[in-house]
């Protein structure tokens, strides 16, 4: 088992340097909010995160959930770990101060993710996904469906569950059968859901499930599928849980890769009478509302990528340093932290963990810079921005954190094959990250097609315009006179990869498809070698102006070199592949594979 | 009735702390700071008394340069009420400090004084007792529990042979020991309070108070690295080791 520490020299320098979150509050005119009174409210997260939820994460891996006469009994440990989040108000912060909240920006929001997810992946899955069926409710429910279910989700008093997938539509949502029958004041929901995260527990008193549902009269496909509050046990006329269940439960849990302490729920809705509903907005409108979560939903998995590479990087570093395993000419025995190889892995580690979090926060604060613009031109321009690094924070993030995790469980030779050493347990959990809330390959499609083809490449174009900006800092300065070169060829690169894909596709119709994961893996290493280079600038500055803790500034510089010595080469392999095509990709025909 | 708390911002126990580069003190440049352990037990226990109805208000006193702030408002976030900084360039020693607080105390004029036993940083356990001295008032020191039963308040110490519980007359100063309670974790909400409750920063001159130093830190070395241990082969091999080589017994 290890340990989790919050590692808050990063997470300070991030919100600070990369951020720059202090210019951000004084434009948005946000009153005694600034970067350190994130470093405070990070401190006592960290604190819950360390002591309370990352013991529980080996104990609920080994134990996972169990399912008796359709009740999920969670791993020991948890509910008392929920209660003591719940009682601390953690599932308040970013919410709406008129339901309870304490309306926090969105970067806390991530910040504080980071250190649940890091503490206990499984566990983390079920605030998570509470703020999901929050955020549908307030932007879309009405204003009595908000009083009435709102507040005691943001107290964290119920928790809340996203009900999409059934057994024949995953990504593919316009095949969705359940049903929903009106019926007085609300409806009656009948069908069956899978995959669903903590669809049931035993932690809080009352669950409130979201469910995507058909109404008699809804058109078929994408176009008639509504959305529906529907609470585990029903509420009396006062808004308060009773003890009467209502028609919905689990039938079963699946035995998965990983993430065993979250049950994954097969749920069961009208098995009887029907199981009581209300409707979320408008008839027919449910997809439509769920994409409106979606940026926000797959940047929270994505920063999973993240929490997860941090608490496997922070054991594989450990165990370097601890395991003696060679022996100097003079007899005397060191760790193997002083190999050359493991250095190169903790490195590859430790720089693109620094990277992913730099482009997570930055992704994040976005959305806060749209929130606050002055103007209709910025908050269109910001939530641009939001829209177009959704799916490389998704994709790039989860697919590096497959590495990491590989490297973590590398360093520890055959202890890391062992489940007791307990460094597989990242590698399993880490898995999933690529495939739920849209695999790789949607997100790859969502950055090729909505967010590139769409607008004729209008955003990707001003992203590298920015990126332009900070290699032109760079080449101010002599020291950095490499990474402005590297830089600098890493955005015609990124250029050369968007005209080709602006030229192939019209005619070419598996172009995009071919290219498209490939386009988002470079434009994640592209992003990540920006913002390690304004990293390193910083931390020069910081430098040479004496201040800040100099061990840590200079091993920013280095990680940056790392960074664009070790992984921005790869994209060099991304423009090869993505130039060659679809042909080698489609040419076979179905019968000869 | 009022109860007045001492906190001290200390190195972070998590961190391993390193000696500076001309050995002449512990290196704090940028290393993690934190409310001592122990003063953070003292508040926990004043926040306690208060929530039981026993105590009206908590005040928190902190002396030292301005980054001590962060640990009156970590304070004022665990639910203490309001704070005093008494700002001063460097750490005071701690007869200064007791000097400090006894002006503190007879302005504030609490019913009870809760102390750490000591700071985790220079551990002189000294502090509590001075201002006892000083404030000629009676003092629990050591406790791991603490009672308030009609005008006395009972303090059960940890002492060598066991536990011994004093009754002492109000005004009176408790110093804490690690078994007097588990501190309890912030809250989110109140976080946010904390930053809108009263925070008054005061000098020592104000107070009347000249800072003196009595000692001085002459060289700080890192205790020497431990050695492999031995197995040893019977008892009395034991014995006779822990007689003659350690002298220890």
């Amino acid at each position: 088992m290890s340990e989790y520490n919050h590692p808050y020299k990063d997470v300070d320098f991030v919100i600070k340097e990369i951020v720059e979150f202090d210019s951000f509050c004084q434009n948005a005119g946000l009153a005694d909010i600034n970067s350190e009174f994130a470093s405070v409210i990070l401190t006592e997260a960290a604190k819950l995160g360390s002591d309370v939820i990352a013991p529980l994460n080996t104990s609920g891996d080994n134990q996972g959930a169990s399912l008796k006469d359709n009740k999920v009994q969670q791993a020991d440990g948890f509910k008392e770990a929920y209660q003591q989040y719940m009682e601390n108000g953690w599932s308040s912060l970013t919410a709406e101060e008129e339901y309870g909240g304490q309306n926090l920006p969105n970067l806390f929001g991530t910040a504080i993710n980071e250190i649940w997810q890091s503490s206990n992946l499984a566990f983390s899955l079920c605030p998570m996904l509470t703020q999901g069926a929050i955020s549908a409710i307030k932007h879309h429910g009405s204003e009595e469906l908000k009083n009435t279910w709102l507040p005691n989700m943001i107290s964290g008093l119920w928790t809340g569950t996203m009900n999409l997938t059934e057994p024949d539509a995953g990504t593919d949502l316009a095949a969705i059968k359940t049903k929903a029958i009106p019926n007085a004041d609300h409806y009656l929901i009948s069908g069956q859901k899978i995959f669903i995260t903590w669809g049931d527990h035993q932690m809080t008193e009352n669950m409130v499930h979201l469910v995507l549902a058909r109404l008699p009269d809804a058109p078929s496909g994408v176009k008639g599928i509504s959305l529906f509050v529907v609470p585990k046990f029903l509420l009396d006329k006062e808004g308060n849980t009773t003890s009467q269940l209502n028609d919905a439960h689990c039938t079963a849990l699946e035995h998965k890769l990983g993430i065993h302490a979250s049950p994954t729920c097969s749920m069961s809705f009208g098995d009887n009478q029907g199981a009581v509903g209300y409707i979320v907005g408008e008839p027919h409108k449910g997809l439509s509302y769920m994409f409106t979560m979606m940026n926000h939903a797959r940047q929270d998995v994505g920063l999973q990528g993240l929490g997860v590479s941090e608490r496997s990087y922070q054991q594989a570093l450990e165990f370097a340093k601890e395991r003696i395993q060679g022996t100097h000419k003079d007899g005397s025995r060191f760790s193997i932290i002083k190999f050359p190889d493991v250095r190169r892995m903790l490195m590859q580690m430790k720089s693109s963990i620094e990277a992913m979090r730099a482009l997570a926060y930055v992704a994040s604060n976005e959305t806060d810079k749209s929130r606050y613009a002055k103007n209709a031109q910025d908050k269109t321009k910001h939530f641009s921005r939001v829209e177009l690094y959704t799916p490389i924070v998704k994709g790039w993030l989860t697919e590096l954190a497959q590495e990491i995790t590989y490297l973590g469980t590398q360093i520890h030779g055959g202890m890391g094959f062992i489940e007791e050493t307990g460094s597989a347990q990242h590698y399993r959990d880490a898995r999933i990250l690529t495939i739920y809330e849209g695999t790789t390959g949607i997100q790859a499609l969502d950055l090729v097609g909505r967010k590139t083809l769409f607008d004729k490449g209008e955003q990707l174009a001003e992203l590298l315009n920015d990126i332009e900006m900070t290699a032109k800092e760079l080449q101010q300065k002599p020291q950095f006179n490499n990474l402005a070169v590297s830089l600098e060829n890493a955005i015609t690169t990124g250029r050369e990869a968007r005209q080709w894909l602006l030229d192939n596709a019209q005619t070419d119709k598996s172009a995009a498809g071919s290219v498209s994961v490939n386009f988002m893996m470079m434009f994640g290493y592209i992003c990540g070698a920006w913002l390690m280079a304004k990293a390193a600038l910083k931390a020069q500055a910081l430098l040479d102006s004496g201040e800040g803790e100099r061990a840590f500034l200079q091993s920013k510089l280095v990680t940056t070199q790392f960074y664009f010595d070790h992984l921005l080469p790869r994209i060099k392999t991304n423009i090869a592949i993505i130039q060659s095509g679809s042909d080698s990709i489609m040419s076979l025909a179905e019968d000869q594979f | 009735m009022k109860i007045l708390v001492t906190v001290k911002r200390v190195i972070d126990y998590n961190v391993k702390a390193r000696v500076n580069a001309d050995n002449t003190d512990v290196d704090l440049a940028n290393t993690k700071m934190a409310l001592n352990p122990f003063c953070e037990i003292a508040v926990e226990e004043a926040i306690r008394l208060k929530e039981s109805g026993t105590a009206t208000e908590v005040v928190v006193v902190s002396i030292g340069p301005k980054a001590c702030q962060e640990q009156i408002r970590t304070s004022l976030a665990l639910g203490a009420d309001r704070g005093i900084h008494i700002e001063t360039d460097s750490m005071p020693e701690s007869l200064n400090v007791a000097k400090l607080l006894a002006k503190v105390v007879n302005a504030e004029q609490p019913g009870l004084i809760i102390m750490g036993k000591q700071a985790i940083d220079s551990d002189n356990n000294q502090t509590g007792q001075m201002l006892a001295a000083l404030l000629d008032i009676p003092q629990g020191t050591f406790a791991s529990k603490v009672e308030l039963i009609g005008d006395k308040v009972h303090v059960t110490r940890e002492v060598d042979g066991g536990l011994q519980t004093v009754a002492l007359n109000i005004p009176a100063i408790v110093t804490t020991d690690l078994r007097l309670n588990e501190p309890r974790y912030a809250s989110l909400p109140n976080i946010m309070k904390a930053k809108r409750k009263p925070l008054v920063v005061q000098t020592p001159a104000d107070l009347g108070i000249e800072l003196k130093t009595h000692s001085k830190l002459l060289k700080v070395e890192a205790p020497a690295e431990r050695q492999a241990g031995i197995k040893v082969n019977s008892i009395e091999e034991l014995i006779e080791k822990l007689k003659n080589e350690a002298k220890v017994i």
